[in-house]
């Protein structure tokens, strides 16, 4: 024992309280008027903290082990039941207005489809699902696509989305191209397989614009000065002026970032964009409000392919594959945190993975399809050589080596200071 | 009474206030969570990030409802004075279009004054417009947009107040040899300020955060601080700055409405509302 004499048994809390002045009753009483509303009020809002996620979550990082996925996946029997969230015209429908994919899912597998369009655009859906998730609730969706570029990786690291177990995807392993195999804003693909992928290129109605657009430059060319579309998202503008620049994207520094802005700063301020657009772009060039946008590569399908075949019926609106190459995304299927019918969700991942599927998909949705193998099948079978021969669908291996990605960030403060240099152009 | 009305006040206005007051302090991020830490640089940093489009939603939102004042009172007068028996399908009228989303409603003007659209393509064919015209994606067009979507809000009270006036007070008027003028400036139109004073409170204070009307009738250098609010919000998950823009809203919107209340000599707002 020390020069402390106190024996050590006592408890100090105890100790405490006998040294200490103790408080009278009236001073409590004093005390209580005063204190009790201040503290009850910094108590409350004290507790209005949002919790973080990350900690109480399995770490992102590592492949998940065999024991967690036995318990997400059982012994793989599916549960008769899958509810899907998508987007707007993202699926094949037959003239019943029914989808013969799902229809087919349903009829191999017994597992019913309920089929929701419910995302409009990702920060939107996420921020309604994400305050459920962060609650321990389920979603009501057992599969749901999203894009990366930020949207998966922020779902990834949250903790949000359910492990992948690839014994589930024999098809995938098979028959993916090797653009979405692995990529980097997921790799292993451990909670995400592709949907489709698409290209971020050039739009041009081409008879306001006689020379065939050949680079991202043509969108700064003061010629067509207030009639340019430029996309309003952290991504696809960004990521065209730096490869506009000749920067790569992923190795691409702040200061890299700042001549980037300054070039889109100035197009602003002399007026050649006439505004910063979302999907609504595609309705401005086929209104004629724009006549050279930044597009999505689907779309321009969509908007030039006649009426009868489906299209909006816009000869005139052509599609350019700048120079620089395309900017390529990916829309990702995922199975969220805590959803109900997992085994139903992958089986169904998987599903869409087979050729013919994947073929039938393709020939509806005009993006880029994650299977090449589908190529022959829509040419041959499906007798549509306008779908396998265009570029945009089934993009040959220069146009995909020549492509560049969104941007991954390492971590939230290289988004945020991104952010803070790319947004001010988009929300001047 | 007190007792449920105090408690729904309680529940569902000053818990929520205080939850964003307390979300306006905190610092951290989405991943590790937002703690309390007394953090008002936020307050600073959004005026100096936002600024710009602060002041530009007060002058939208100050010229949107003067447009109003100046299209519904004649509107309502209109209906109070002239519109006889069929009143009530007067009203119905007015009322119709705003029975379509008013997300639908803006984007049948964005397809109706498209460059080379319904309107605006004839008229740059027959050489009356420079092929250069627009009107979309200019200030005016989120101007209009946004008066036209709040009118009702405007013609409604105006209406209300317009609509009790006492006939025998105008009859008196016009036995005192006022002309038609006068009876209006001294008579009617005082007597419809209450009316003006509640169309002006129900326009200007959803028009100064209104985010719709930016987003599809505007184009560049027309972001307005609701697009700022659900940017920060939705997008950035900046859920500190979103909640301190969303307070500065509500404090000079409160500051704006009492300093108007003064103004206009009203003992208290809930006379007219």
């Amino acid at each position: 024992m020390s020069n402390d004499q106190r024996p050590d048994f006592i408890d100090p809390a105890l100790l405490r309280g006998l040294t200490q002045r103790r408080v009278s009753r009236r001073d409590v009483l004093k005390g209580m008027g005063a204190g009790a509303g201040a503290m009850g009020l910094t108590a409350f809002l004290a507790a209005c903290g949002v919790s973080g996620t990350s900690k109480s979550s399995p770490p992102p990082s590592g492949s998940p082990s065999p024991d967690v996925l036995k318990k997400i996946y059982g012994n793989g029997t599916p549960a008769g039941q899958l509810n899907f969230a998508n987007w707007e015209a993202y699926i094949d429908v037959n003239s019943k207005g029914k989808s013969p994919t799902l229809l087919q899912f349903t009829k191999e597998t017994g597992i019913k489809v309920s089929y929701k369009t419910v995302i409009n655009d990702n920060d939107p859906f996420l921020a309604k699902i994400i305050p459920v998730l962060q609650s321990g609730g389920d979603t009501g969706y057992d599969l749901m696509v999203i894009t990366n570029g930020g949207p998966v990786e922020r779902m990834i690291k949250l903790g949000f989305l359910t492990p992948l177990d690839h014994q589930y995807l024999p098809n995938f392993e098979a028959n993916a191209s090797d653009a979405v195999k692995n990529p980097s804003y997921d790799p292993g693909n451990k909670y995400s397989v592709a949907w489709q992928s698409g290209f971020t290129i050039i739009g041009y109605n081409s008879k306001a614009v006689k020379d065939k657009p050949t680079s991202f430059a043509d969108l700064l060319n003061p010629k067509y000065k207030g009639k340019v579309g430029m996309f309003g998202n952290n991504q696809d503008l960004p990521c065209a002026a730096l490869v506009y620049l000749g920067k790569d994207i992923q190795t691409s520094t702040p200061d890299d970032w700042k001549k980037a802005a300054d070039v889109l700063m100035k197009q602003r301020n002399d007026g050649i964009p006439r505004s910063y657009y979302d999907q609504s772009y595609l309705q401005a060039l086929e209104n004629g409000d724009t006549i050279i946008s930044q597009a999505w590569s689907g779309d321009l399908f969509i908007a030039a392919a006649p009426k009868s075949y489906g299209g909006d019926g816009f000869p005139e609106i052509k599609a350019a594959i700048p120079g620089e190459g395309g900017i390529l995304w990916t829309d990702n299927q995922c199975i969220p945190l805590n959803a109900k019918h997992p085994v139903d969700a992958i089986k169904f991942m998987d599903f869409v993975y087979q050729p013919k599927i994947a073929a039938q998909l393709a020939d509806f949705i005009w993006y880029v399809s994650p299977v090449p193998a589908a190529k022959d099948i829509v040419l041959n079978d499906i007798d549509d050589p306008l779908v396998a021969k265009s570029p945009l669908v089934f993009p040959s291996a220069d146009d995909l080596a020549k492509s560049h990605k969104y941007k991954v960030f390492k971590d939230q403060a290289e988004e945020d200071e991104w952010n803070s240099i790319f947004q001010p152009i988009y929300t001047s | 009474m007190v007792l449920p009305g105090g408690a729904w006040l309680f529940v569902f206005f000053l818990v929520p206030i205080l939850f964003l007051a307390s979300v306006s302090l905190q610092t951290g991020n989405i991943f590790d969570g937002f703690r309390l830490t007394w953090h008002f640089r936020n307050y600073v940093d959004a005026v100096q990030l936002y600024h710009v489009q602060f002041l530009r939603s007060l002058r939208y939102a100050s010229i949107a409802t003067a447009v109003t004042i100046v299209v519904s009172y004649p509107l309502a007068y209109w209906i109070a004075f002239r519109g006889g028996r069929h009143k009530t399908t007067f009203l119905f009228l007015l009322l119709l279009p705003f029975f379509v989303s008013f997300v639908i409603r803006t984007l049948a003007w964005q397809f109706i004054l498209a460059d080379d659209g319904i309107v605006l393509g004839p008229l740059k064919r027959w050489h009356l417009l420079p092929q250069s015209f627009h009107v979309l994606a200019t200030s005016t067009a989120v101007i209009a947009g946004i008066a036209y979507n709040f009118l009702p809000f405007m013609a409604l009270p105006l209406y209300v107040s317009l609509e009790r006036i006492d006939r025998s007070v105008v009859e008196a008027a016009q036995d005192l040899y006022a002309n038609k003028l006068e009876v209006f400036r001294r008579v009617i139109f005082l007597l419809s300020i209450p009316g003006v004073f509640a169309g002006v409170l129900l326009t200007f204070v959803p028009a100064m955060g209104d985010y719709v009307n930016a987003s599809i009738l505007g184009g560049t250098k027309t972001t307005m601080i609701g697009n700022i609010i659900q940017l920060e919000y939705l997008t950035n998950f900046h859920y500190p700055i979103a909640a301190a823009l969303s307070f500065i809203l509500m404090a000079v919107l409160l500051l704006g409405i009492f300093v108007y209340a003064r103004v206009l000599g009203t003992r208290s707002i809930e006379e007219y509302v």
